[in-house]
């Protein structure tokens, strides 16, 4: 068994034979040639066939991957009739006296070259386009076959590098994946696999050897393995099947709402925890972003992240969703999450130690310009802000005390910031609940961190095994809790949700809508499997 | 001759497919269009030396436009840009 890794171009499980697909090398030759005219009339009438060629591929293409995948051997025939890259091949032939082959391929080079040098990744992908038809001409001169037989059997596709004439032609039936150790992420290849769907690797180290073994593609991992053992390969199997049903869930489900049979509704957005889980996001369907954890950008920090480099993630999240809710959650450091830069004190009992709003409350400068890059992102999308780890009245009256003198500091300086920016709680401590309806007369909405609310109430410690039969997930402490949490909202005229893990626990989704819940916030992956029993839900 | 400054909008700059569009379109015309950035320049309807002068969004080229029915030719070319860059 051999396990690589790669970059991955689109999630999803690929489990087949492999097929190291070799390009025929058109091994170009240089002769001399006296009758150069003659020469550039076999090169023209060659290029003419290769445009023709092209001009059938992107018919082809069309009616399999689409007008905008297709449009690329427009654009190659075009290339084929630029007058740079014909006067190129001309010159060849008549001053050094040599075949219309050699010509082609020198001038394919040349023109390769030049894009590969230049410094954006999308131009540099082009260098494979111009290697592309020169291949193309060359064929055609020297009479040679295009080799892209498959076979009968799916396989997955493993090679050096694709070029899009080549993915084009494959019978998409029977492609399960691509791996190369060439491409980028903008190649058509990368493109192609995306539209179809199907999961792709590059920046693979690949082995002719591997022809005909079994192969996974694990696309959200961005792993190929070969070869792999009987155990791994059964979990794989699973975890297909898994993904399988998850994708039929989602061509069903996707762009329907999420209302019960009465016409209850209920918000279904994402979790997520940093801006690269944006894609998943959208690929599921969420209605938006109900938990932005914002630590990524101070645990990956190896100093305070400043004003600019919050502003700058922010503002791509907001944009990435349109005019879509996006919840970021303020600093919440501390306990789990230690950061060394911080230097704060080691604690006993870090669940009940200086964490979160309590950092930002105690060191306002940290917490001024967080705030000061959330109201300046606010200008650029749908954007709300929410505390966490409160247990007081006079918390709150700080925090709007603190927000306020932001967003004017703001105006003052004439920087742009949004419109009515929702300001939430999250509640996840007792407290937070039993004041519930004081609380809710201050803020825009509540949303219900359960995992802390449960260790806090519980005072059971979820890390601890040994506690796991004392442990109860639905325990009705909980479950009247979340009622109590629902009906001050309501009586307030607020929203009410819940971001932690219990949102996504489909047992009490039916629960979740008789108390009337305004929103849940899951994790992208079970935004369907929730959004399907709201809709079956009376 | 003629010119105008051009900022591009197009979020992956001046790549194949608009070159495409616009060599093409340059091709139209007997005036000699020229696409400037910085100290490269490229003939518009050349689409490989269009591609390499690696135009992204935000950048701006300078046109020329340099013939006989140069000013019929600014204005097509103006609203080209306009609606496709």
């Amino acid at each position: 068994m051999v396990q690589l890794s790669g970059k991955k171009i689109f999630n999803g499980i690929a489990i087949g034979k492999i097929k190291f697909y070799a390009r025929t090398e058109n091994k170009v030759t240089r002769e001399k040639i006296e009758d150069t005219a003659a020469e550039f009339a076999r090169y023209e009438a060659a290029r003419d066939t290769a445009i023709e060629q092209l001009n059938e591929l992107y018919e082809k293409a069309v009616a399999t991957v689409g007008e905008d995948n297709a449009e690329i051997f427009n654009v190659h025939a075009m290339m084929l009739e630029d007058d740079d890259y014909n006067d190129s091949i001309q010159n060849i032939i008549n001053t050094q006296g040599v075949n219309a082959e050699y010509a082609v391929a020198v001038t394919g080079d040349n023109f390769a070259d030049m894009f590969a040098n230049m410094d954006d990744d999308y131009f540099k992908a082009r260098s494979a386009d111009v290697k592309d038809i020169s291949e193309r001409v060359v064929r055609v001169l020297t009479g040679a076959e295009d080799n892209n037989e498959i076979g009968d059997e799916p396989v997955i596709i493993v090679a050096d590098d694709l070029a899009p004439s080549e993915t084009v032609q494959m019978d998409k039936s029977k492609l399960l994946s691509f791996v190369t150790q060439q491409g980028s992420a903008n190649s058509h290849t990368a493109i192609l696999a995306r539209t179809m769907g199907i999961p792709a690797l590059i920046g693979v180290e690949i082995d002719a050897s591997w022809n005909g073994k079994i192969g996974i593609v694990d696309g959200y991992e961005g792993k190929f393995i070969v070869d792999p053992e009987m155990e791994i390969l059964q979990g794989y199997f699973k975890k297909k099947e898994a993904d399988d049903e998850q994708k039929k869930l989602l061509l069903e489900l996707k762009g329907k709402e999420n209302v019960t049979k009465s016409g209850q509704k209920i918000n279904l957005y994402a979790n997520i925890g940093s801006p690269n889980d944006l894609g998943s996001v959208l690929e599921n369907d969420a209605g938006g972003i109900g938990l932005f954890r914002s630590e990524f950008l101070y645990l990956e920090s190896s100093t305070y992240p400043t004003e600019e480099e919050q502003f700058a993630a922010y503002k791509k999240v907001v944009e990435t969703m349109g005019g879509r809710k996006v919840i970021i959650r303020t600093l919440d450091i501390g306990a789990d999450k230690q950061v060394d830069y911080f230097d704060l004190d080691k604690e006993e009992n870090p669940a009940l130690g200086f964490r979160a709003i309590r950092i930002c409350l105690t060191r306002p400068e940290i917490f001024r310009t967080q705030l000061r890059a959330l109201y300046r992102a606010s200008a650029y999308g749908n954007l709300a802000i929410m505390y966490p780890m409160i247990i007081s009245l006079e918390e709150v009256q700080e925090i709007k005390a603190i927000s306020k003198s932001v967003r004017e500091e703001l105006k003052a300086e004439g920087i742009a910031i949004g419109d009515n920016v929702e300001e939430g709680i999250m509640i996840e401590t007792p407290a937070a609940v039993i004041i519930a309806d004081e609380l809710a007369k201050e803020v825009d909405f509540f949303s219900v961190g359960t995992n802390d609310l449960t260790q806090y109430t519980l005072a059971i410690d979820r890390q601890n095994a040994k506690l796991d039969r004392f442990y109860n997930a639905h325990h009705p402490a909980i479950l009247k809790m979340l009622k109590m949490i629902a009906d001050s909202a309501h009586k307030a005229g607020i929203w009410a949700g819940i971001c932690g893990e219990l949102g996504a626990d489909t047992e009490l989704t039916q629960y979740f809508l008789e108390i009337g819940m305004d929103e849940l916030s899951v994790s992208p992956g079970c935004i369907l499997p929730v959004r399907k029993l709201v809709r079956e839900a009376e | 001759m003629k010119s105008f400054e051009y900022t591009v909008t197009d979020p992956v700059g001046i790549h194949a497919r608009p070159a495409g569009l616009l060599a093409k379109e340059a091709k139209k015309y007997p005036d000699t269009i020229t696409i400037t950035k910085g100290e490269k320049s490229a003939g518009a309807a050349k689409l490989m030396a269009l591609m390499g002068l690696g135009v992204k969004q935000g950048e701006t080229v300078t046109v020329t436009i340099e013939g006989e029915s140069e000013d019929a030719t600014y204005e097509a070319i103006k609203a080209f840009f306009e609606a496709n860059l």
